[in-house]
């Protein structure tokens, strides 16, 4: 256990280097030795990082590692299981999440999140957008009408849909699917977006677009990605995070990660040695 | 070996199963044809036949509708008693319905061929199907007005026409003034009789209040003795015609206008004619009051009383349904109670339904009506309003039988909401009620429609739970009319389903009753598949809506 928490320590030293190597030094999630189970099985053991604003995180790993449940830990979806229990605390600009007082609704609005299949609610590609703006109450038409075009734009895909947005969003392709369901985060204006492998079910030229789109958004919001895909890390992500049986083994550049990992492990799993 | 490659090939079970939607589908149409032809065959003119027969050595006549024929074989008629030619090898029988109760007794005779000489259709020959006595067959011979013959031989029947036409139009004034306006005058006294009633209780009744109600009493009596002499003087008017007609036996018969629904010529008329006969008869039988103790006239009351009842019961079951469904799916921590739970509710599915029956009549009339009207209406003591059988109970007690179907149905459908949409609602920073409201419970509402669509197949064909919560044989009002407050829960109502029962094995006429009970059993039917096509029509509406689900 000692072992693991000096192991711990290194991993944010590293991190802090990371990023020291960096003009931009601003945290927007530091997640603080944060223990994970799920019933008696432990998910996560002790991560420890801190995520800069405005750029691209990216989570690497092979399946079952934990990527994606750390994921789901900064927005809090993991409540959403009965037998989860979590020790620690992710910090978002400064505050506990996991705070009592914190209202989950109102972190989701900020913390926006796309999921690795597109799930588009059966309604039309308006109603769609607005969703997140009619639960908090906002129902005057022009409001609505200007946040749906600046959502569809901010995802790419107004062009493509602008004349039929009363049709029903499930007859849209895959790719436009899941710009659809970028759009509805976006247009909410969350602080961070947090996108759980957006691309594996997408053709290339999809994957390509979301990919674009995801360079574009870190313009705005600080983003959290997972993925299966190691050049896809390497495409979009500023700063990478290697997991592996739910322990953080490296986190840093991205550059560095990947020209230049410091663990055995890291390289070993890059260079498709197993994994 | 070619058995067994035959077997392996699937084709038996093919067959097999073909079979079985074929013997479905053919009882199902059969059972349908068999009670459309019996039933809808009732309203159509029939010829009414002039027999010259043999009766203990005399010739006599006898005028009726051929209704049915028996053969027996002459071996099985001699063990019997019949009489029987040498040569003949078998007996015919036909049953005629003679009508003429009045005079004959009985409205159905039995004649063998043997003894039939001859058999002619007469044009003359008249059937009149009236109010009271059943059908009278016979030949019209006379119009009297006020007493004085005014029309014999040819010119009676054209005579007789536009007379019938004014008496049917003086008896639906005489119908309206009695039914509703005097109707509404008994209605409102009743109301002051209780209004005075529950001020003595609560002892607030004084001078003043007298004073004003018997002004009110005064006003009433007023408007009723207006429409009584109106109706008087319809009832002079509409007492002034008669006809006199002669029946098989030469018996002369005057019969009053009044008392005649149709004057027909059966033998005389056309296809053309018979065809606007029947579906005027037909309309008759949908939309007026039943006569003559439920065998003649329409079942109007029944279909209202059954549509209604199952309408204010899927208005009583769905919400109470969907409402158990989804905190049992939803909210409710699953594990050994849930569980507990569901198996119980999937048991009151299999109890029998008498058995709801007599829970609703001592729970919800006894108890919870005797309590209401303790509470609510103590001025009508003794009378009870809520503490005996009605509407409203059948309606509950049809809702508690039918919940299982609805409960079971919405769970399911809220189980195959996909998690990830679900998920997409809450990281969108919608409460898990909002994402209930906005998201799960609509794209359930498809499943939701099918429980109703269950619920209200079972609720309309159930009879044998009414009978003890609410369902009369005959119901002078229906639930629903125009004195306030309209909608009255508490009054008793007629039923389909207990109709026939009531028709076919409780009324003293059995064999004139019968076809009747064929088109009311259609009429039941039809009601049912048209509530379902209702509730289909709207679940395919929301399916078109929300078919996510189908991609998912």
């Amino acid at each position: 256990m000692t072992e693991q928490k000096t192991h711990a320590f290194d991993m944010a030293s590293i991190a802090n280097t990371g990023q020291s190597n960096n003009e931009v030094t601003d945290t927007c999630i530091k997640v603080d030795n944060l223990n994970l189970f799920y019933g008696e099985k432990q998910a996560l053991f002790n991560v420890n990082m801190e995520m800069p604003r405005k750029k691209v995180t990216a989570f690497i790993g092979p399946s079952g590692c934990g990527k994606s449940t750390l994921l789901r830990s900064i927005n809090r979806m993991n409540d959403l299981v009965d037998s989860a229990r979590i020790e620690g605390k992710i910090l978002l600009d400064g505050e506990d999440i996991y705070d009592k007082a914190v209202n989950v609704a109102d972190l989701r609005r900020r913390v926006g999140m796309v999921f690795q299949k597109p799930n588009p609610f059966p309604k039309s590609i308006y109603e769609n957008v607005a969703y997140g703006l009619r639960i908090q109450g906002v129902n005057d038409r022009r409001t609505l009408d200007e946040t749906v075009e600046k959502s569809l734009r901010g995802a790419a895909l107004w062009d493509e849909v602008k004349d039929r947005l009363q049709d029903n969003a499930l007859g849209m392709s895959g790719g436009q699917q899941q710009r659809l369901v970028i759009a509805r985060a976006i247009a909410i204006e969350p602080e961070v977006m947090l996108l759980d492998e957006p691309a594996s079910a997408l053709d290339p030229i999809s994957t390509l677009k979301i990919e674009e789109l995801i360079h574009e958004l870190k313009e705005q919001y600080t983003i959290v990605i997972v993925t299966h895909n190691m050049q896809q890390a390497a495409r979009v992500s500023d700063y990478t995070a290697f997991l592996y049986m739910g322990e953080l083994i490296e986190f840093g550049s991205t550059n560095e990660l990947f020209t230049n990992p410091i663990k055995k492990q890291t390289e070993d799993y890059i260079t498709g040695r197993y994994g | 070996m070619m058995i067994k490659e035959w077997f392996k090939s699937g084709s038996p079970w093919v067959w097999l199963n073909a079979a079985a939607v074929s013997t479905s589908i053919i009882l199902v149409v059969g059972l349908l044809f068999l009670i459309a032809v019996r039933g809808l065959g009732h309203f159509w003119p029939a010829d009414v036949v002039e027999y010259h027969y043999m009766d203990n050595g005399k010739e006599s006549i006898m005028i009726g509708e051929l209704v049915d024929t028996s053969v027996m074989s002459a071996k099985m008629a001699k063990e019997s008693g019949y009489k029987l030619q040498d040569n003949a090898d078998t007996l015919v029988q036909h049953l005629i319905k003679t009508g003429n109760r009045d005079i004959l007794g009985m409205d159905f005779r039995w004649i063998q061929q043997q003894n039939i000489k001859s058999e002619r259709l007469p044009k003359e020959l008249i059937t009149i199907e009236r109010r009271e006595w059943g059908n009278f067959y016979g030949r019209l011979t006379a119009v009297k007005e006020n007493g004085r013959v005014i029309a014999t031989g040819e010119k009676v029947w054209t005579a007789v026409q536009s007379r019938i036409d004014r008496a049917h139009k003086i008896y639906d004034e005489i119908e309206h003034i009695q039914k509703k306006q005097i109707g509404a005058i008994n209605y409102r006294l009743e109301r002051l009789r209780l209004k005075q009633r529950s001020l003595e209780l609560k002892g607030k009744w004084n001078e003043e209040l007298a004073k004003e109600q018997t002004q009110e009493k005064s006003e009433l009596a007023k408007e009723y003795q207006g429409y009584q002499a109106q109706a008087a003087i319809l009832y002079k008017e509409i007492n002034r015609d008669s006809i006199l007609a002669k029946d098989s036996t030469g018996i002369e018969k005057e019969i009053p206008l009044k008392s005649i629904v149709h004057l027909i010529r059966a033998n005389n008329m056309g296809v053309f004619t018979k065809i606007i006969t029947y579906f005027a008869k037909f309309g008759e039988f949908i939309s007026e009051d039943p006569r003559e103790a439920n065998t003649e006239g329409g079942i109007f009351p029944a279909i209202f009383g059954t549509v209604m009842m199952v309408m204010l019961m899927a208005v009583i079951v769905t919400p109470f349904g969907v409402i158990a469904a989804v905190y049992m799916r939803e909210y409710a921590k699953q594990g050994f109670t849930t569980r507990l739970i569901r198996i119980a509710v999937n048991n009151l599915a299999g109890v029998p339904s008498i058995v709801y029956g007599v829970f609703g009549l001592g729970f919800f009339v006894y108890i919870l009506g005797g309590n209401i009207d303790a509470i609510f209406f103590p001025e009508a003591a003794p009378a009870p309003v809520f503490g005996t059988p009605g509407l409203l109970w059948a309606s509950l007690t049809l809702a508690l039988l039918t919940l299982p179907v609805v409960i079971v149905s919405t769970e399911e459908g809220l189980s195959r909401v996909p998690k990830s949409i679900r998920e997409g609602s809450l990281a969108l920073g919608a409460t898990k009620i909002e994402t209930l409201w906005r998201t799960v419970l609509p794209m359930a509402s498809p499943a939701m429609m099918t429980g109703l669509i269950l619920a209200v197949a079972r609720a309309a064909g159930e009879v044998a739970p009414l009978m003890l919560v609410g369902v009369v044989k005959l119901a002078p009002t229906l639930p629903l009319d125009g004195n306030f407050p309209f909608l009255h829960l508490d009054r008793k109502f007629m039923h389909l389903g207990f109709h026939i029962y009531d028709v076919g094995f409780q009324s003293p006429n059995v064999e004139a009753a019968r076809p009747l009970v064929y088109a009311t059993s259609l009429l039941l039917v039809m009601v049912i598949i048209g509530l379902n096509l209702f509730a289909i029509g709207i679940r395919n509406n929301l399916r078109e809506k929300f078919r996510a689900l189908e991609g998912m």
